[in-house]
């Protein structure tokens, strides 16, 4: 098969913990400008399988191709470069910067020692972190040290920090996990409004959300693809309906 | 680096510079004998270290118990060339062999081993002094950091380096001199560096370097560099997916602290007029990361009145009991870990920084025209920060 028409490959991937294969024989192909939703059961696999895509875990077997890259051979921040994002499951900033040095330390640029050393702080750089801000709703709150923020702006925060890299391909680990009925309906419109354009992984347990943006749908269940296709495709699988309501 | 000075160099750092400038530069050398002044020079020699722990330890995360080997050898580098230039044919002339260190001639060495040779040149030694630490911290550090080696295991690899380098100096006796170490030293290019005229000078030479390796680390600090170190220490993870590769920043910091550690050694050599292995081993590195946790290991001000106060207290205490100064320094050590997590900096800005601001309020108020001027930049980021530092996250306080 033709990998070039996919911003992602997934092929044959296997990972194994002690003989426990979190991962088993995977395939799984997103378009350009896709959005997947990838559910399923707690266990399932899901976040191993963002792990492997971005280089935190390595792969037993397999391949994995972003565009023409093969990811499994690259590390973490040449993935990064290479332009694949992720937000982890739980929120992931620095709690010792302010929201600004937070979206300020990723922003791809000065990413060497030196270039890291010589960075200049200019117009540029302040004019778009103030966007992302604005678009993440902290634009009040730039000069607050990040470990004071609520559970859902530190999600917030985290999404502005992928944003600003723009990455090609965006993955998120259950972007709307643990927040408020308020934070989830403006992370929703959020996540709407970046997600246009883009290809999009996410993860999540909320099937309406899910439904709400997904292009297609992936069931992962003991690591293994249990069915994919459309919202309502997947829904009326009875494999998925096995899964999810019996045991 | 230099865009902005004003960012690298707020007006409450400035300060902070400048009065200890002014103890070091005027107070101490009008008010000590030399004795006593050099006394301080060599203390301040530690303080090189210590900077270098917390730009290593307190910003980065990465903890050395080794920093002694880089001391040990930017000061041997310095004593090598002192040594050769003490060990003329005419000085030596009762040796077996003239001409080369006397300690050579008993350990019936009968001639200038290769790895002295180029220690005739002053220019060499500079640079040997400077690069030999940083070259070899580099090697370390690739081959850890590349392989994610860090925290515990990090320390303990620095810490059996320390005690090898040390075991290799005592036994290569005919080499290095061994457990007396290199001693003896009289002239720096014909000047004598034992008279108290060159112990002044030697003093604010030292005092000198100290401070250009002070501007050096608030640079790292305040830029973009100090705020990676800051994001490593706790989320290295992260890092990597903001992009960075982890590993490159904890090799530069690395040998940055090895490079200052090796100037403090080389000063030390020049002001106290000998090297040996106990400023090598295991211990004195324990000592340099006991000094910077006590000025507080987030501070760079903080490591120098560490390094100081420390030093004065072992020095007194150790003239009344001797053997009990290692427990006392364990004592020491433990109970800032316990209570001030963030040593005397912490301090200084929990007490002495708030009575400081609540004496100056009103004075600020009355001249209101003073203050606009003075803001005409504005820098939102600094006010805003020092008004949300009473709620911050344990870490985020006591940097200056
Ligand atoms: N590093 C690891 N070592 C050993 N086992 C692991 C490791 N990482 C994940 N696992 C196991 O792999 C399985 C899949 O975990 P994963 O976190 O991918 O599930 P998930 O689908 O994201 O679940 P959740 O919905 O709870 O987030 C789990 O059984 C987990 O215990
Ligand atoms: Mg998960």
């Amino acid at each position: 098969m033709k990998t070039n028409d996919f911003v992602l490959a997934v092929e044959g991937l296997t990972v194994s913990f002690d003989g426990f294969k979190a991962v088993n024989d995977l395939s799984l192909y997103v378009d350009e400008g896709e959005i997947r939703v990838i559910i399923g059961p707690n266990g399932a696999g899901k976040t191993t399988v963002l792990d492997l895509i971005c280089g935190r875990t390595k792969s037993t077997s397999g391949s994995i191709k972003f565009r023409d890259k093969e990811l499994t051979k690259m590390s973490e921040h040449q993935i990064v470069h290479a332009g694949v994002g992720r937000k982890f499951q739980n929120p992931s900033i620095y709690e010792d910067l302010t929201v600004f040095e937070n979206l300020e330390l990723s922003y791809p640029k000065g990413r060497s020692v030196f270039g890291a050393l010589f960075f200049r702080r200019d117009q540029a750089v302040i004019n778009q972190v103030k966007a992302i801000a604005e678009s993440i709703f902290l634009a009040d709150l730039l000069d607050k040290p990040a470990g004071l923020l609520s559970h859902g702006q530190k999600q917030w925060l985290e999404i502005g920090m992928l944003l600003i890299q723009e990455p090609d391909l965006l993955m998120l680990d259950e972007p709307v996990a643990g927040m408020s009925v308020a934070e989830r309906k403006k992370t929703a419109e959020l996540l709407k409004r970046i997600t246009k354009g883009r290809s999009v992984v996410v993860i999540e347990h909320d099937m309406q959300f899910a439904e709400e943006i997904a292009d297609r749908v992936t069931v992962l269940h003991q690591g293994q693809v249990l069915s994919e296709g459309s919202m309502e495709r997947v829904q009326n699988d009875p494999k998925v309906i096995e899964v999810y309501l019996g045991h | 680096m230099m865009h902005s000075l004003k960012q690298i160099f707020p007006r409450h750092d400035l300060i902070a510079f400048a009065i200890l400038a002014a103890i070091l530069a005027i107070v101490f050398p009008l008010t000590m004998d030399i004795f006593r002044l050099n006394l301080v020079g060599k203390y301040l020699t530690y303080a090189f270290v210590a900077l270098g722990l917390v730009l290593c330890w307190g910003y980065g995360g990465i903890l050395s118990l080794g920093q002694g080997i880089f001391f040990g050898l930017g000061g041997y580098c310095m004593a090598m060339f002192l040594k050769l230039e003490a060990s003329s044919p005419e000085n030596t002339a009762i040796q077996s062999t003239p001409g080369i260190p006397d300690f050579m001639d008993w350990n019936q060495l009968t001639e200038l081993p290769w790895f002295w040779e180029p220690f005739h040149s002053l220019p060499f030694t500079l640079f040997a002094v400077i690069a030999v630490p940083t070259v070899f911290a580099f090697f370390i550090g690739v081959a850890m950091f590349k392989r994610r080696v860090g925290g515990v295991y990090f320390a303990i690899i620095t810490q059996a380096i320390a005690a090898i380098l040390t075991i290799l100096i005592i036994g290569q006796q005919g080499f290095t001199g061994g457990v007396n170490g290199i001693t003896d030293l009289r002239t720096f290019l014909g000047w004598d560096i034992r008279t108290d005229s060159a112990k002044y000078l030697l003093y604010f030479v030292n005092l000198v370097l100290l401070f250009i390796c002070l501007v050096i680390a608030q640079c790292v600090r305040k830029n973009k560099l100090g705020r990676i170190l800051v994001a490593m220490r706790v989320r290295e993870e992260r890092v990597r997916f903001s992009g960075y590769d982890v590993s490159n920043f904890k090799i530069f910091v690395f040998c940055l602290g090895a490079l200052f550690s090796a100037l403090g050694g080389a000063m030390f050599t020049l002001q106290v007029g000998f090297m040996s292995p106990t400023f090598v081993g295991i211990v004195p590195s324990i000592e340099m990361v006991i000094l910077c946790a006590v000025g507080g290991r987030l501070s760079i001000l903080g490591a120098i009145y560490g390094a100081l106060l420390v030093n004065f207290a072992k020095t007194s205490f150790s003239e009344t009991f001797p053997e009990l100064w290692l427990f006392a320094m364990g004592a020491l050590f433990i109970s800032v870990v316990l209570f001030f997590p963030n040593g005397l900096a912490s301090l200084y800005q929990e007490y002495v920084l708030p009575w400081i601001k609540a004496r100056f309020k009103p004075r600020v108020k009355t001249k209101p025209e003073a203050k606009v001027e003075s803001k005409a930049k504005p820098q939102p980021e600094l006010s805003e920060a020092t008004d949300d530092s009473a709620n911050l996250p344990a870490g985020a306080r006591y940097e200056n």
